[in-house]
């Protein structure tokens, strides 16, 4: 049974600094099931960086991570199990270059949900048709488009069923005219119900399809609010002028 | 599409026409210089005074007829040991490779030991180390092994060294995968072990592949050492033949064969790291 009044995922005065430098300082968060939350911020403000907290294949500082309700940042945690249940995509989409994208979907599957050979190509092959790319599964990742890896390296990130999935600017790294068909896919996941926590630069996307939106500023919440509203009404200074700034751009 | 078939302006014909003329100078040249260097040495090293019994004792075509069966048979043997001393250094330096990346504290003397492995093999000359297996290992008289192959003892120190060169060639690809790989492989929910066999290793071995035929191309060639040890190889068996001729001939001979051994594998390297290289500058990542 899901849950949909308690939170999915929980992060509570997560701190991180790399020596003196504090880059993420104290951040509070939740995202609730189905929900799909977008942070915002100029580059520098942490974005990347608290994604990666959350996955945890950055150490924390300090603060907590839970996951329906677990703590997951607990010592004694199997780091492994929790990471196969956080699905985190990458601005350069990271898929293996040894493997053929198929298999770049079914290696977790496989080796981490201990799935069956048969059974993970055809959960894959399943998942590359729903988004057109079924005649690529023996491709490999350099033989096609930055839209295509990127969707595939999606895919690979969906098919592990993550609680949540976390999306660390995954356009900002295509040409303009790659950008839609990304943005088409989380569009679909959303419909889907997959719980996102997003960072993003496509602030109309963000508009469109994120309940909550986060601006972060020198790893801090500067404001947050309902994406609507938030987008509609700022209120504080900063958040005028970056929004501003990037509508002029 | 047929380029040539196609009609050309008038710049291009005459820019054809000056490369057309161009290569048929250069060859004129290479071939001119080319003769002119043949018949420096030619006659340089004829005209010395002892190079009739150079030719007599280096170069004499009977003695080399009636040398080729022992040194074949010794070739055979070096192939052997190469072989064998081949798979055991790729088994080896890719076992300290991967020692030298493992980071838990548990492993830190394990660790230590692989670095200061590869220190003092990669430091140490091939030739020090045969005699120090060769002879060091028989000479604790461990009843229960016998008498161990002077090839035997020479695949060990083979291994021993070229282990260590090996290597680092590996640790050298591993590291040269990038993180983000690593990165991605681990958030999917894969253990260390799982990201380093199943991600970063296949892609390491095949960023090493021509490095690696270089120190094959080398072990190829030192196999020929293990003559140290009175394995009756290609170079001891040419030893052999030499005493008995008193004529130098068979050691060019066993020489000779070691060359048209190699060839092959220098060709074959070559190309292998011309696949690569060109893959590169299409900007494919491996």
């Amino acid at each position: 049974m899901i849950d949909w009044n308690s939170p999915r995922l929980k992060v509570v005065g997560l701190k991180k600094f790399y020596g003196e430098r504090q880059v993420i300082n104290g951040v509070d968060l939740e995202v609730f099931p189905g929900q799909i939350v977008a942070l915002i911020g100029s580059s520098g403000s942490g974005k990347s960086t608290l994604l990666r907290c959350v996955n945890q294949i950055e150490d924390l500082t300090d603060g907590q991570i839970f996951l329906d309700g677990e703590e997951v940042s607990a010592p004694g945690v199997d780091q492994d199990r929790i990471r196969a249940q956080i699905g985190l995509v990458f601005q350069s989409f990271n898929l293996f270059g040894h493997l053929s994208i198929l298999n770049n979907i079914t290696l977790a599957l496989r080796h981490v949900k201990k799935m069956d050979k048969d059974k993970a190509k055809s959960l894959a092959m399943s998942w590359l048709s729903r988004i057109g790319l079924g005649d690529r599964g023996d491709s490999y990742p350099d033989k096609i488009s930055g839209g295509q890896q990127q969707r595939a390296a999606i895919i690979r990130a969906v098919a592990m069923e993550p609680k949540v999935l976390l999306l660390d600017e995954v356009t900002s790294a295509l040409d303009p005219e790659l950008v839609g068909e990304v943005l088409d896919l989380i569009r679909e996941l959303k419909s889907g119900g997959t719980t996102i926590l997003m960072a993003t630069h496509e602030l109309s996307f963000a508009r469109e399809v994120a309940d909550w939106v986060i601006f972060l500023e020198q790893g801090q919440i500067y404001e947050q609010g309902e994406a609507v509203d938030f987008f509609e009404n700022p209120k504080l200074p900063r958040t005028i002028e970056f929004l501003s700034r990037m509508r002029s751009r | 599409m047929d380029l040539n078939n196609q009609e050309i302006s008038q710049a291009e014909q005459k820019r054809r026409d000056y490369r057309k003329q161009q290569r048929k100078r250069s060859v004129w040249i290479s071939l001119a210089s080319t003769l002119a260097f043949a018949a420096i040495v030619w006659f340089g090293l004829l005209a010395t005074p002892g190079w009739d019994r150079v030719e007599q004792s280096f170069f004499n075509w009977d003695v080399a007829v009636e040398a080729f069966p022992r040194v074949i048979d010794g070739l055979l043997l070096n192939l052997r040991v190469l072989v064998a001393a081949a798979i055991l250094v790729l088994f080896f330096g890719l076992l300290l490779a991967v020692i030298g990346t493992l980071k838990a504290p548990v492993f830190f003397p394990l660790r230590v030991l692989a670095k200061g492995y590869v220190d003092l093999f990669r430091g140490l000359p091939l030739i020090i180390v045969l005699y120090l297996v060769g002879f060091g290992i028989p000479g604790l008289r461990l009843e229960f092994l016998g008498r161990i192959p002077a090839e035997v003892l020479g695949i060990a120190a083979l291994t021993i060294t070229y282990s260590a060169y090996v290597s680092e060639v590996f640790r050298a690809g591993i590291e040269s995968v990038h993180s983000s790989q690593r990165l991605a492989a681990r958030s999917l929910g894969l253990s260390y072990s799982q990201s380093m066999r199943l991600v970063v290793l296949p892609q390491a071995v095949r960023k090493v592949v021509p490095p690696l035929m270089n120190d094959f191309i080398a072990l190829q060639k030192d196999v020929g050492l293990i003559s140290v040890l009175g394995a009756i190889d290609a170079v001891r068996g040419a030893q052999i033949e030499v005493a008995k001729f008193a004529n130098f001939t068979p050691y060019v001979l066993a020489g000779l064969l070691f060359v048209l051994l190699a060839i092959p594998t220098i060709r074959l390297a070559d190309r292998i790291s011309a696949r690569f290289s060109s893959r590169e500058q299409q900007g494919v990542s491996l």
